[in-house]
């Protein structure tokens, strides 16, 4: 698959407004040739899978810095999963190193936690959407 | 001027022959490290000051004295030597119960006022039950439904003792309306009541993401507490015009110091279209500012805010009063320049912020604790916070004397620079604007047309670019970096407070007397259809234990929710 056809769903599920994060990895993709639809904040879980079936994306980008990924992500991995779309999911965020393990487990791809660089993210959706 | 045209071309005439003689022979055989030097904001610097960089400064006019007009050097004429500031932590976390634990916990630590933080479904009008509050009660802060909620969380605090800060900005109404209702049922009259509502709606939808309604209706509740606080609440802050989001939002100095000036610039016009008398409301304005890392950036950053909010107060609006001239402000260090990696540094960090903070003379701080790269803080991190304060109020000797920078040719060139240069910003705003109130339609405009959230946007990739080419220091990310060991211990939140949450409402709900509910909700719709001060209708509501969700609803009814563009 050509580097152009990556197409991404960046998306902030919950509540918080913390989208400085997710606007420069969304800038840094979209740097990098792939197409980027960023949804805005205050995302359901329920609008996130829908978008990414209307889009027909190849990777979900998520980010939460409230907390809520506990509850939020397991039930968005769900949904997908109930809708049959097989995408690489990663996410960002506030999130402590010892719900990691969880959250890898339950298929979500990658965790980018404050100080990642941008650069890492670009190369990892590459490798794997060409996998 | 300082000093006279011969001392200065004298001064010009020795500075040459430095960088022929001195300097040049040292450069010649050791370069300097970089090509050219900048604050983090980008303005450059240059390698020494001297009084040329400051010519055309006027002693009195442009500095003056502490306590007098234009209040660049302290807005009291005794600084720190009378009190010192406010050493007031952000906090607030699960239910009523466990944030009054924390407040009276920190109280016993020295702390000397409030500030709460409320949850986001608090924050954004839903309760506890609503699909929208799913995993985030009780998450960045402390949920509140109804009036209920907060009597909890102000059980055995004394209003008329304590100062009280209260993050709310689209519900602001409602949340100041229930601690008005806590004052009253602990005798404290409204008039007694000390502290702060944020109510600053513009920052919302430019980097904090909390907003309901769209801006024109949100401006209008700002302005009816404001209204509601000119006339009843004396010691009340009304308004906290707030530029700390927006940094964290990734702005640099300059934006954040325009974008903030140039909000207050258009609530003051917001309550002059209103036919309220400046000087009634304009004392009950405060400010809330970011201390970031660059630190004399921020420090001439916190200086330049006050003398330009002084001559813009009394040059361009006419204000009378002299306290309507003074910018008082709440800083809180940076955030975002928390490191996950050796989560240690960060109270070095956090330390240096404060200290900028203090010499730029804030009235109140609050300062971030090492572990908030991963979670809200642990009682541990938050107890050294506090002492990072203290320390630096009661050991470092930097409290005894008035802005002890001043005077400095760099400082002092830095800051009339800041000025400039958020002086220019703020006239792009205005040119947006239209009619009689520029700056109020023109920071509508700038928020409808992205201007604000694209120049953030732009200013945040650049920063996160230079880190990422090692042209910015970031210690332990990209550079000095070790094998650690990892997690730290972080604060974990019961996600059974939810559950709490949603029995407490089935129990409020069963108990309060729904009747009067409904006729107050239906009093307050009937208000929102006219043009009346919704303050007094939102008080009847809350004091019937309406909940949050549906007053919100009442108004979303009227106003409908505002959609974001999502620019990045």
């Amino acid at each position: 698959m050509g580097e152009k056809n990556i197409r991404i769903l960046m998306a902030k599920p919950g509540l918080d407004g913390h989208d400085r994060g997710i606007k420069v990895v969304s800038r840094a993709l979209r740097d990098a040739g792939m197409e980027v639809i960023y949804m805005g904040l205050h995302q359901t879980p329920e609008q996130i899978v829908e978008a990414a079936i209307q889009e027909d994306v190849d990777a979900l980008g998520l980010s939460i810095l409230s907390g809520a990924h506990i509850i939020l992500f397991p039930k968005i991995m769900e949904l997908l999963k109930e809708n049959r779309v097989d995408i690489i999911v990663f996410a960002g965020g506030i999130i402590p190193d010892e719900d990691v393990p969880a959250l890898k487990n339950i298929n979500i791809a990658e965790i980018f936690g404050p100080g990642t660089n941008t650069e890492d993210i670009v190369k990892f959706v590459k490798e794997k959407v060409a996998k | 001027m300082i000093l006279s045209e011969e001392e200065l071309k004298e001064i010009e005439k020795k500075a040459k022959e430095w960088e022929s003689t001195t300097l040049k022979n040292v450069l010649e055989k050791v370069p300097e490290s970089k090509q050219t030097f900048t604050t983090i904001s980008g303005i450059p610097i240059k390698r020494i000051y001297t009084p040329t960089d400051i010519a055309n400064m006027d002693y009195a006019e442009d500095l003056g004295f502490p306590g007098e007009f234009p209040y660049i050097r302290n807005i009291y004429p005794t600084g720190y030597r009378g009190r010192t500031w406010t050493m007031r932590q952000y906090a607030g976390f699960g239910s009523a119960e466990e944030a009054n634990a924390r407040y009276k916990f920190l109280l016993s630590q020295g702390q000397t006022g409030l500030s709460v933080a409320f949850d986001l479904p608090t924050q954004l009008g839903y309760d506890s039950d609503d699909a929208k509050a799913l995993g985030e009660v009780g998450k960045v802060g402390v949920s509140i439904n109804s009036l209920e909620d907060m009597e909890i969380l102000f059980n055995g605090i004394p209003l008329d003792r304590v100062s009280t800060s209260m993050t709310a900005n689209a519900p602001a109404a409602i949340l100041l309306a229930m601690y008005i209702l806590i004052g009253e049922k602990q005798n404290v009259s409204v008039d007694k009541l000390a502290g702060t509502i944020q109510n600053d709606i513009f920052k919302e939808y430019i980097a904090r993401g909390n907003f309901i309604f769209a801006p024109e209706p949100s401006i209008c509740i700002a302005a009816d507490i404001l209204e509601y606080c000119a006339k009843f609440m004396p010691k009340w802050n009304s308004i906290s015009i707030s530029g700390y989001h927006m940094r964290e939002a990734g702005a640099n100095a300059i934006q954040e110091l325009a974008f903030t000036l140039a909000s207050g610039m258009a609530y003051v016009e917001a309550a002059l279209k209103r036919r309220l008398n400046i000087d009634d409301f304009a004392p009950r304005l405060s400010f809330f500012f970011n201390s970031h890392n660059d630190f004399f950036e921020e420090i001439a950053k916190f200086r330049a805010a006050r003398r330009i909010w002084a001559r813009i107060m009394k040059e361009k609006y006419g204000a009378k009063n002299p306290a309507s001239w003074m910018l008082r402000f709440h800083t809180q260090t940076s955030g975002y320049s928390l490191t996950a990696q050796q989560p240690e540094n960060n109270i070095v960090r956090t330390t240096i912020q404060a200290l900028a903070a203090v010499l730029g003379g804030t009235q109140s701080l609050h300062t971030n604790s090492m572990d908030e790269a991963y979670a809200l803080p642990t009682e541990n991190a938050v107890r050294i916070s506090l002492r990072t304060q203290q320390i630096l109020a009661y050991e470092s000797g930097v409290i005894n004397t008035i802005d002890p920078l001043a005077g400095s040719y760099f400082i002092e060139a830095l800051t009339n620079e800041l000025e400039e240069r958020a002086m220019k910003y703020i006239g792009t705003i205005e040119s947006f604007g239209s009619g009689e109130w520029k700056m109020l339609s023109g920071m509508i405009k700038g928020i409808e047309t992205g201007f604000f959230q694209r120049e953030i946007a732009d200013a945040s990739y650049l920063y996160q670019k230079e880190v990422e080419r090692n042209e910015r220091v970031v210690v332990g990310v990209n550079q000095f970096t070790v094998d650690e060991k990892r997690p730290i211990e972080t604060l974990k939140i019961d996600e059974k407070v939810q559950e709490k949450q949603i029995e407490r409402l089935k129990q409020l709900r069963l108990k309060r007397d729904t009747k009067k509910v409904e006729e107050t909700l239906d009093d307050l719709k009937k208000a929102a259809q006219r043009e009346g001060n919704l303050m007094y209708p939102i008080l009847e509501c809350v004091k019937c234990y309406a909940t949050v969700r549906e007053i919100c609803n009442v108004l979303r009814s009227i106003y409908g929710e505002y959609r974001e563009k999502a620019i990045f």
